[in-house]
């Protein structure tokens, strides 16, 4: 780790008074702590707590901030998204299937490819670090850049994809950023580059910890390669693919800037995802009430997935 | 971090060399690897350097034959539809102040967490810690409502200050905290320091690896932020460099010089951040997954 030599466990203090009596004056009154707290707590309750709370109440209204009236219509909005018919029903299930399709497509490549090229780095060889290095370096240029540089690089006539796809003799007119399924495969890629070497330095870390022992033993115990991933590799890493599953699903149910910038939502609105619908129509068009019914559903949706998922490794851990 | 050391090899003969061989398809796939990963930015770096009507010439110059700095000029004229300079500093001074702001309020929220003791403590912490699972959507109608009701909106202030209510600032120095020995605060209160004193004298120079770890997290989150600006910052001015990138290629839609020169500029003080401090960011990466 990045901290200095010196490792304690953290010693719990017993509460209130010490057996040495008054040996902490400074914490005779809570005054200090509240007062170390204060800054962050005041940061913490308005722009975490409130908007949570205040985020419901929107959902029961017919919330535009331009009107001066902002009546209250109960679970409409929450019954306009299951209603087929009502305006929003249409396009906003659309954007969750687009949202539920991109992660449908990227999770299990940004699942298993990193896994992959971290088992490649964990060995000790000259310019691993190099490697990692170079892997992660996409992560930290925000999704604006990665997205004006892929929608060149991708473009049908001028991008260097098709180019070099031509010139191994393959088609070269292949629509990366206007037809189905070409969309996909280009939004889908384009993130698995970009965020690789987030899960790869995760399960990196992972390696490590697990004991270099349970290998050799399962060495003189005669297992090959495959069965020492598969019973002591895979074992050792199971919190950390549960970590890397759930946070690549929320990443990828937070999916925005790529096909914003780089498809545009096209063909259609095919590519328009959830989180860039809820934002259009609450921030764009002001509809916050059904805005904030949709943000709420979507949560719903993913902590569902959530669950399903911690319950998936309980069950197979059992 | 402990890195492992390497183990005997079998005693059958297999040296470095046997050694080496082995490992020569994994450095043909890692080669290759990173020749995927680095040849994109470099063709929006050659790009960004090319007269406009040579960059979607093929075949493809890598390396551009005529040397332009006409993207560059471009972006950095004073323009008023697309003031790149004036995002470019609009960016600089949000993700600092953001990031001054994180570590300031975090590191005395997770002391005050970590060695104090005072009525709520275990509320707020388990309050504080499970808001880290709620999606960050669920915010975004509310804190614009907020926002724009202290008269934020189309202003830096919208950009700086709601992200750093997040609490993985406040989770993550609290565990470093708790590992550092309490003899030193001990012995310092004793002699009558108050917390105050400790903190800034004892505890927060013990934590420069943390902090510094939090501070370029923080700041290439702020820096790289994009579907909040896109909705809270409006007009040309106010603008930070990721919205404004949107902006400046729907401009200039094959003028890819120009957009490309945008790119590159975002991207330099990232890289180099990256290039210094990485030791910091994959650590600091790595770790917060695992101690979750």
């Amino acid at each position: 780790m990045a901290t200095q030599g010196v490792e304690q466990p953290p010693v719990q203090r017993p509460r209130g008074k010490t057996a040495s009596g008054g040996r902490k004056p400074a914490d005779a009154s809570p005054l200090t702590a509240y007062l170390f707290m204060a800054p962050y707590l005041a940061l913490f309750s308005i722009f975490i707590l409130v908007p949570v709370v205040f985020g419901v109440w929107i959902s029961f209204h017919s919330w535009d901030p331009l009107l001066p009236v902002k009546p209250w219509v109960g679970l409409q909005n929450y019954v306009d998204l299951i209603s087929p018919g009502s305006t929003t029903f249409e396009p906003f299930w659309k954007s969750m299937e687009a949202t539920g399709k991109f992660t449908l497509y990227s999770v299990p490549l940004l699942v298993i490819i990193p896994l992959l090229i971290a088992l490649m780095l964990n060995r000790e060889f000259r310019g691993r670090n190099f490697f990692r290095a170079t892997f992660f370096a996409p992560y930290v240029l925000g999704v604006a850049v990665i997205g004006i540089l892929w929608r060149f690089l991708l473009d049908p006539n001028v991008g260097l994809v098709n180019y070099y796809l031509g010139t191994l003799g393959l088609p070269d007119n292949i629509p990366w950023i206007t037809a189905l399924p070409w969309a996909w495969v280009s939004l889908v890629g384009v993130t698995v580059w970009w965020t690789l070497g987030f899960n790869t330095v995760i399960y990196l870390a992972g390696l490590q910890d697990i004991d270099p022992a349970l290998y050799d033993a399962a060495k003189v115990d005669g297992a090959n390669g495959w069965q020492r991933f598969v019973n002591v590799t895979l074992p050792g890493l199971r919190p950390v693919l549960l970590f890397v599953i759930t946070v690549t699903i929320l990443a990828s149910a937070n999916m925005f800037g790529q096909s914003y910038i780089i498809t545009q939502g096209a063909p259609g609105a095919e590519t328009k995802t959830a989180i860039w619908y809820i934002a259009e129509q609450g921030l764009r068009f002001f509809k916050m009430g059904p805005a904030a019914a949709m943000s709420y559903v979507l949560a719903l949706a993913l902590a569902l997935v959530s669950l399903a998922n911690f319950a998936l490794f309980r069950y197979r851990g059992d | 971090m402990t890195q492992r050391t390497v183990r005997a090899e079998p005693k059958d003969g297999q040296g470095n060399l046997g050694r080496f061989v082995r490992l020569i398809p994994s450095y043909a796939g890692l080669v290759l690897l990173t020749f995927v990963f680095v040849a994109p930015l470099l063709w929006m770096l050659s790009t960004s350097l090319k007269p406009d009507f040579m960059t979607t010439r093929f075949p493809p110059q890598w390396i551009p034959r005529d040397i332009s700095g006409e993207g560059y000029s471009t972006i950095l004229t004073t323009s008023s539809a697309n003031p790149v300079l004036q995002w470019f500093l609009n960016s600089m001074i949000a993700s600092s102040a953001h990031t001054v702001l994180v570590l300031i309020t975090a590191s005395m929220a997770a002391y005050a967490l970590a060695r104090m003791h005072f009525p709520g403590k275990n509320l707020m912490f388990v309050v504080i810690v499970l808001t880290l699972v709620i999606p960050q959507f669920v915010f975004l109608i509310g804190n614009y409502l907020i926002v724009q009701s202290f008269g934020w909106l189309d202003t830096l202030l919208a950009v700086i200050v709601p992200g750093a209510a997040g609490a993985f600032g406040v989770f993550f120095l609290r565990q470093f905290f708790l590992s550092l020995p309490l003899e030193l605060e001990e012995a310092a209160l004793i002699d009558g320091a108050n917390r105050l004193q400790i903190f800034l004298r004892i505890i927060l120079p013990l934590s420069k690896a943390p902090l510094a770890t939090l501070a370029v997290l923080s700041f290439l989150t702020n820096w790289n932020d994009f579907l909040w600006p896109v909705y809270v910052l409006l007009s040309p001015e106010s603008l930070t460099l990721p919205p404004g990138l949107a902006i400046l290629q729907g401009a200039y839609t094959t003028n890819y010089t120009v957009i490309m020169a945008g790119g590159v500029l975002a991207s330099i003080p990232v890289l180099i951040i990256f290039a210094f401090a990485q030791r910091y960011i994959i650590e600091g990466v790595s770790r917060s997954g695992l101690k979750g």
